[in-house]
């Protein structure tokens, strides 16, 4: 998810000033060794399943699923897992659009269930999602992955695995690029809302 | 989005596109899943306000917000303040009174649902459950949704329209939304039955059924509404059927693959044999099923965010 800066009124906005944070190749250490952390903690990859939860959390659970199959030599099932019908901010914006659900054959119940989003910042995203599993079936036990972790929850949830903390300010706002979506990989920093690149 | 659904021809192509692929998604979200409901519009209070008998169009409606866990009320013209000749406006009035953030409406009077979301008295979001002889925006969406789910893009796909278009409100709004969506339309009914003004329609008609059903990728027939029948628009219910009845000859005509839909409820035997309508290539049955689901987008994306 990215997060939108609240415009801060009186001062003067300053000008948008990027700072690239990771790299193509620092996220892909951080996915290999969150794949490995999955598996080390899983002890095998028995029972994983991966959904990521749109938009840039698809790419990045399937990148995981196929790190961890390619190290244990197991199918890993992946996924998607829309949780907007869930948000407690709904009636802040107008409907927004739904993005993809896409929940493997296989379902969740009795399973290990990996949630992947790129940014993990307040939590409600998070929670939503729990809850939006919830309908979707019993998993065994959920834990969560996120590529940066940036700080600033508003509720009692952390991530069992992170690609990077970042500490930062409310009003900095942090993009995560991936290919599949963006055309290229990178983790930046804006200190006021600025254009997707 | 608008604030209402009063007709199809109040979507352009990129909201009409973002409504079916938002009841795809809750076509998914529900279909095989052990909790068929989801909490988004908790606390939200949906009115059918039904001026006009129906069974179906309700159920849909009343379905659909349910599992959207919205509350939902039922007013229906029988056995209600409706039928003790109260206004249009008081009821109105009483629905918003009583706090209804969405109200669903079919009236015999074509225009209602646009009185009632324009006149200042509610200040709820309205839905077209159909009006007189005029729209029925959400047919069209759900028979667009069944086409778009087998035949895919409905740019430049021929979609033949039989029957009593005259008086058919599913004829003018698949009409208006097809043409949105890039189909090509193609109506097709006796002359007594074709409206005035119906060549400014983006669609071309014909009187004969025949010649319309070989290149067809799909044909939607009509009821014949023996209800609105007060003049002598065909001869016989024998001769209109020879004419324009879907039998198993004409569904040889018809390509391979092409599908047959009918809005509901069926006269078997006079629009449609019931060997076509019992067809593996009719898909009336899933037509109700994608109903919910189109209802459901419908009922989201008007009701659940908040405003602009």
């Amino acid at each position: 998810m990215t997060t939108p800066v609240p415009d801060s009124g009186h001062e003067a906005r300053r000008s948008v000033d990027r700072q690239d944070i990771l790299d193509e190749q620092d996220i892909a250490r951080a996915l290999t060794r969150i794949a490995h952390e999955i598996v080390e903690r899983n002890k095998g990859a028995d029972d994983l399943v991966v959904l990521g939860i749109p938009r840039r959390g698809v790419p990045l659970a399937h990148r995981l699923a196929t790190q961890i199959a390619q190290a244990e030599g197991a199918e890993i099932p992946a996924g998607a897992l829309d949780a907007t019908m869930y948000r407690d901010d709904l009636r802040l914006r107008p409907a927004r659009a739904l993005e993809h659900t896409d929940i493997p054959p296989g379902g969740v119940d009795g399973k290990v269930v990996v949630l992947v989003d790129d940014v993990l910042f307040s939590g409600r995203t998070i929670r939503a999602a729990l809850t939006a599993l919830d309908d979707v079936g019993r998993p065994r036990t959920i834990r969560l992955a996120v590529l940066v972790d940036r700080g600033h929850r508003e509720l009692p949830i952390r991530a069992d695995h992170v690609g990077k903390n970042l500490p930062t300010a409310m009003d900095e706002s942090v993009q995560v690029l991936l290919a599949e979506v963006d055309g290229r990989d990178a983790v930046l920093v804006t200190s006021a809302e600025g254009d997707r690149p | 989005m608008n604030r209402h659904l009063l007709s199809a021809a109040d979507l352009d192509r990129d909201q009409a596109t973002l409504l079916l692929d938002t009841a795809a998604e809750m076509a998914q979200l529900t279909e095989g899943r052990s909790v068929k409901k989801l909490p988004t519009l908790r606390g939200r209070a949906v009115v059918n306000l039904f001026f006009e008998d129906s069974t179906r169009t309700r159920t849909s409606f009343e379905l659909a917000a349910k599992r959207l866990s919205a509350d939902v009320v039922n007013f229906s013209a029988k056995g209600s303040s409706l039928s003790k000749g109260e206004s249009l406006k008081d009821t109105a009035l009483t629905l918003e009174a009583m706090g209804a953030d969405g109200v669903v409406v079919r009236h015999w009077a074509s225009g209602a649902p646009h009185r009632l979301a324009h006149s200042g008295w509610i200040r709820s979001s309205v839905v077209n459950a159909g009006d007189g002889t005029h729209e029925h925006p959400t047919q069209a969406l759900l028979d667009a949704y069944t086409l778009r789910r087998h035949l895919g893009s409905l740019e430049g796909r021929r979609i033949t329209i039989v029957g009593d278009v005259l008086h058919s409100r599913v004829a003018r709004s698949n009409v208006l939304l097809l043409a949105t969506l890039g189909a090509e339309v193609i109506l097709v009914g006796p002359p007594t039955l074709l409206p005035v003004g119906v060549d400014n329609w983006p669609c071309q008609v014909g009187f004969e059924l025949d010649p319309a059903l070989a290149k067809a990728d799909a044909v939607m027939m009509l009821r014949v509404q023996r209800e609105r029948m007060n003049a002598a628009f065909f001869p016989s219910a024998r001769e209109y059927s020879r004419r324009y009845g879907l039998d198993a000859r004409r569904f040889g005509l018809l390509p391979e693959n092409a599908l047959v839909l009918h809005p509901g409820p069926m006269n078997r035997g006079m629009e449609i044999t019931a060997e076509v309508a019992d067809s593996d290539r009719s898909v009336i049955v899933e037509q109700v099923t994608n109903g919910v689901y189109v209802r459901m987008a419908v009922l989201y994306l008007l009701l659940a965010g908040g405003p602009q």
